[in-house]
């Protein structure tokens, strides 16, 4: 196929005698191109293959390129599939599906249903959703931040005069347009502004606009959401005119913008006529057959018809005329058209049939002719069997419904006008203005005098001129128009149950019919409807059919449109890539990594990895031929056995001082902290104000007024914030100062009780003896010739020796602890041989054990609660809460299963008969769950109803696959109960 | 996307630097043991809802990390007015605020 420079798609494909450019979602009909801009519901394609394929893009806004591959986004597969199933899906039948059938009412969430799962492939491949794109896309994308006073959305005349006028207060102004050239409606049509042809004015526009220093101007660029405080997105396609791949540099840019004021000045969209068989390829818009001729010099078919409720559209009849084409009639359904337009056609000798409207599109494949027929008063009736007239293409004009999509999103609801026959844009507030068409301008003079004073306004709000506008409008040729009819759905000699299908969204076929049915069902709110008959609901969110499904819901309802009331817009506009979207935010910058100063060391010695937060951590080592449960085995015996290395540079660290700070730490934790010795540890528990566990952690005192808080890995930032919270609100008179430290310090934990003799080798200022360095003792010195703070704490119950030294350092020093180490067989470990440790000796992970329902009681911990604090801490008062004190709350316990090689499934839940009928009551459910290579056998923890009661009873687990497992209830400390393995 | 201007930064900055940390005016009750488990309930979890001018808590998470208090209108979304953490409420501005 051949087209020109300047061709978009659609013009391309009409100029090659392409009538059929898709298959209709439902009913398998023939579609052709009904519009020419982002309005175009039926040809929606998908360019290209691979990585760089871009669905669900309007042919009529696809700018042509030499080599373009493009292809209907409905496949016909899935066209056959929708052809025969189309029968069977009456109105609702989405809705019904996705809702479900009626359901038994049961306990627990509702879910798909089995009819919905089965049919979901099969609609989105028929809903012109296209395919998602194999691969990588190959194109980068840019994301930036914008600044501007004036932001005008839109060039057509209302918005270039906007934009000329602000830009002459000294303003900054932004001015976007989706189409390649600036110019709006006045690059479709044959209008004259001061005595020239309208290119000209728009050319000067341009050309003032382009050379003011303030003024950029973004063709090809679609605002496509306008969200709070005037934050609108803008996305920028760079090279999509010029082939599926960038050939060097960024292929689109979302431009997130904050602007002052905001001009909408998006235009109208014509509206379509309702009436049997309107969906036939060659019934189009009679501004998109106007722009196509005046535009592309593409005639869209030999004999012209032209249906219209308005005076406007009768500049299509003009234009083809000009073009030396027949015009079969003019058909007006207002009874007394007159007015220069209405004048002009008559005295050009064309047939104008007034008081009669299309009632039916005859021919199959496109259109043969138009059945005519005199309306009655009500528009609801024919006073006479239609009449056929032959003719090719039938061009509709029903009015113009305002584009007010943008302001719409901004949450302000749209309002009826009647005499406007047309919603308009609500109260948009004090940052933005709307002028031109979007608000109800409907001659070309009228929208630049409201762009410029528009734009004079809007500079003058954000700081810029007096708000007076010095535009003259150019001398323009409009004669005086006629108000419109309203015109929704015209009548037919059947019934609308039984006429042929009188189509209002193209897209999603939802016909008249399908709206007297949702209305008949008891659908009454249009956002019901629409969610009912999916009106709306295809990607070109109904920009053409939305006004005449509300108007024929009305009338359904036997109700004014103003009381109907529209939908609501949302963002995007038009469809936006993911690509914009995401920016440079793709690959290794998708999901930014936090990586530990030892972690190249890990990576070269095979680790596999964990991610705790935004951490990577290592999970286990595994040797060659190892599998995951070898390589745990092996690495907790080492710490049992031998010596151990862990990298516990992830824990949260913060650093707390001050006079106040003893006071602070008591109030934020369970246990106290005034009294502990300088060079000392303590564990303490954190709590809500509700009194369950939030986090937990070893704390030291470094000096008189300085403590090192050490947090969970994953609730570092948390507890951080959490602590800035009741400093800064309720308590600001305490003297503390909080500063995160995580990322200061790297740790190597060494583990095991070969660790004091291994320390001892890279440490020679410190006394590792055990009455010199006790357990819960931090001493400094230096380790490997690094100032190091070495803390004898332990998470594994194992002697236990955590070495922190400045993060710059801590490859360095834990290369030499291995080093040293080695003799020893030291091994390093991961999260998985920690986790089995800890759980050997009964401590939880909170969030794993523990959950936002856990008080410090249940989990067994009441010995790190102190009651008789002066002010108590955060969370104590709701330890004595009346649910709190209950007997049958969730406890912590032992699992020890009955079958020693059989691990409990975590998260599974216990029952005590598990043959009972169902629902069987609940028991408690396992947290943790692991072998222990050490006990030889599977353990677990478990929160089980009154379970501290419960020892040696026994649970039973029901499995995914059938089969139950059962374990004993025993104490959730495993291993070495008196704790004397540390004690050394 | 709100604009919330940071009394202690002086500056707006977009929302995606905040937090909100729900209603503000919450004081912790200084006693907490003498209060019924119903009083020490209404502190835990009734909050207002208001249509219209709200009390909010905000921090600028991703700025100076300060808590600070926000009039801010539930159905416009508008930030009226911005106060310190310990400022008495300001009444909510009448409409000739522009
Ligand atoms: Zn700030």
């Amino acid at each position: 196929m051949h087209g020109f420079a300047g061709d978009t798609l659609a013009s391309a494909l009409l100029a090659n005698g392409v009538s059929r450019v898709a298959t209709s979602f439902k009913y398998g009909r023939p579609r052709g191109v009904v519009g020419h801009g982002a309005e175009e519901p039926n040809a929606i394609v998908q360019l290209g293959q691979g990585g760089a394929s871009v669905p669900n893009l309007r042919a009529t806004q696809v700018e042509l390129y030499d080599g373009l591959d493009a292809r209907p986004c409905s496949r016909s597969k899935a066209q056959r599939l929708a052809g025969t199933f189309g029968r069977f899906m009456p109105a609702g039948f989405y809705y019904k599906t996705f809702m479900g059938a009626p359901q038994r009412w049961t306990a627990g969430v509702a879910r798909p249903t089995a009819l919905w799962t089965a049919s979901e492939h099969v609609l989105r491949r028929a809903t012109g959703l296209g395919r998602v794109p194999a691969g990588n896309d190959p194109d980068t994308y840019d994301r930036f931040n914008r600044h501007c006073d004036v932001l005008v959305v839109g060039a057509g005349p209302a918005g270039l005069a906007a934009a000329l006028e602000a830009a002459r207060s000294g303003a900054r102004i932004l001015i976007a347009d989706e189409q390649a050239e600036l110019g709006g409606s006045l690059l479709d049509g044959s209008y004259s502004l001061g005595g020239e042809h309208a290119s000209k004015w728009v050319a000067d526009a341009v050309a003032e606009l382009a050379s003011s220093a303030d003024v950029d101007l973004l063709p090809r660029s679609t605002v496509a959401g306008y969200y709070d405080h005037n934050f609108l997105t803008i996305v920028e396609r760079r090279t999509d005119h010029l082939g599926l791949v960038a050939a060097n540099g960024t292929r689109q840019r979302l431009h997130r913008v904050r602007a002052g004021q905001v001009v909408l000045a998006t235009g109208a969209i014509e509206r379509p006529l309702v009436f049997a068989n309107n969906d036939r390829p060659g019934v189009m818009m009679a501004s998109s057959v106007s722009s196509y001729l005046n535009r592309y010099a593409v005639a869209v078919g030999d004999e012209l018809l032209l249906f219209t409720a308005n005076d406007h559209a009768y500049r299509t009849a003009l234009d083809w005329q000009r073009a030396g084409l027949a015009v079969a009639a003019v058909v007006d359904c207002r009874e007394a058209p007159e007015g220069g337009l209405v004048d002009a056609v008559r005295g050009a000798g064309t047939r104008v049939i007034t008081g009669h409207a299309v009632t039916e599109a005859s021919g199959r494949r496109r259109v043969t002719g138009a059945m005519i027929a005199p309306l009655g008063p009500g528009a609801d009736s024919l006073t006479a069997a239609p009449q056929h007239i032959a003719c090719d293409v039938i061009a509709c004009s029903g009015g113009w419904s305002p584009t007010l999509h943008l302001s719409s999103q901004t949450g302000t609801r749209p309002r009826w006008h009647e005499s406007a026959v047309a919603f308009l844009p609500g109260d948009l507030g004090k940052r933005a203005l709307c002028a031109g068409a979007v608000a109800g301008a409907r001659s070309l003079r009228d929208c630049l005098e409201q762009g410029a004073l528009a734009g004079a306004t809007a500079a003058s709000r954000a700081g810029f001129g007096s708000g007076r506008t010095t535009f003259t409008a150019p001398e323009t040729d409009e004669p005086s128009q006629a108000p419109s009819r309203a015109l929704f759905l015209v009548p037919h000699p059947k019934p609308v149950s039984r006429a042929p299908k009188q189509f209002v969204d193209f897209q999603l076929d939802v016909t008249a019919a399908d709206i007297e049915l949702a209305a008949r069902e008891g659908y009454t709110s249009v956002e019901h409807v629409k969610r009912y008959t999916a009106l709306g609901f295809g990607t070109d969110q109904g920009k053409l059919g939305n006004v005449n499904g509300v108007a024929i819901l009305a009338r359904t309802l036997d109700q004014d449109i103003a009381t109907t009331g529209t939908t609501m817009f949302r963002p995007a506009y038009t469809p936006v890539t993911f690509g914009a979207i995401a920016g440079r935010d793709v690959g290794e910058f998708h999901d930014p990594e936090r990586h530990t100063p030892m972690h190249a060391w890990h990576a070269s010695h095979g680790a596999m990895w964990e991610d705790v937060g935004r951490w990577k951590r290592p999970w286990y080592y595994p040797r060659p031929g190892e599998t995951m449960q070898d390589a745990v085995n092996r690495e907790c015996l080492a710490a049992r056995d031998a010596v151990a290395v862990l990298d516990a540079s992830t824990l949260g660290k913060t650093d707390i001082q001050g006079t106040d700070a003893a006071e602070f730490l008591d109030r934020v934790y369970t246990i106290g902290f005034r009294k502990l010795a300088v060079g000392r540890c303590r564990y303490g528990l954190m709590l809500r104000e509700d009194g369950t566990i939030f986090d937990d952690g070893v704390t030291a005192r470094l000096a008189e007024n300085r403590y090192l808080m050490h947090t969970t890995t994953g609730n570092a930032e948390a507890v951080f914030a959490w602590l800035e919270r009741w400093h800064q609100t309720e308590w600001p008179e305490l003297d503390v100062y909080l500063t995160s430290v995580t990322d200061h310090w790297a740790t190597t934990a060494l583990v095991g009780p070969e660790s004091r003799a291994v320390l001892a080798r890279v440490c020679d200022d410190i006394d590792l003896s055990r009455d010199a360095f006790r357990f819960m003792d931090v001493r400094e010195g230096h380790v490997a010739g690094i100032a190091a703070r070495v803390f004898r704490i332990s998470f594994s119950g194992e002697l236990s020796f955590e070495v922190n030294v400045c993060a710059q350092h801590g490859r360095q020093v834990w290369d030499a602890i291995v080093e040293a180490g080695g003799e020893f067989g030291i091994t390093p470990y991961g999260t998985e041989a920690m986790h089995v440790l800890r759980a050997e000796k009964g401590f939880i992970i909170v969030g794993q054990d523990s959950d936002t329902t856990t008080t410090p009681h249940d989990a067994g911990m009441d010995w790190v609660v102190r009651r008789n604090k002066p002010f108590g801490f955060l969370g104590d008062r709701s330890l004595d809460v009346s649910d709190h004190r209950r007997e049958d709350r969730l406890q912590l316990v032992g699992l020890a299963t009955t079958d020693e090689d059989t691990v409990l499934p975590e998260g599974g839940q216990l029952v005590d008969k598990p043959e009972a009928e169902a629902p069987v009551p609940m028991a408690g459910h396992v947290t943790s769950s692991y072998h222990s290579a050490r006990l030889g056998r599977s353990i677990a923890l478990a929160m089980v109803k009154s379970g501290t009661t419960r020892l040696g009873d026994t649970l039973h687990c029901p499995l995914a696959d059938g089969r139950t497992v059962s374990a004993k209830i025993v104490s959730p400390v495993f291993y070495d109960p008196d704790g004397e393995r540390q004690n050394v | 996307m709100l604009l919330i201007p940071c009394p202690f930064c002086r500056e707006d900055r977009s929302e995606e630097e905040f937090s909100c940390a729900g209603e503000a005016h919450i004081a912790r009750p200084e006693k907490p043991a003498e209060l019924s488990d119903h009083e020490w309930g209404d502190y835990l979890f009734m909050r207002t809802n208001p249509r219209g001018p709200h009390r909010e808590l905000w921090v600028h998470t991703a700025g100076c990390r300060r808590y600070f208090n926000v009039l801010r209108d539930t159905v416009s979304y508008e930030v009226l007015v911005v106060y310190e953490v310990g400022q008495p409420p300001p009444d909510p501005p009448g409409g000739d605020e522009s």
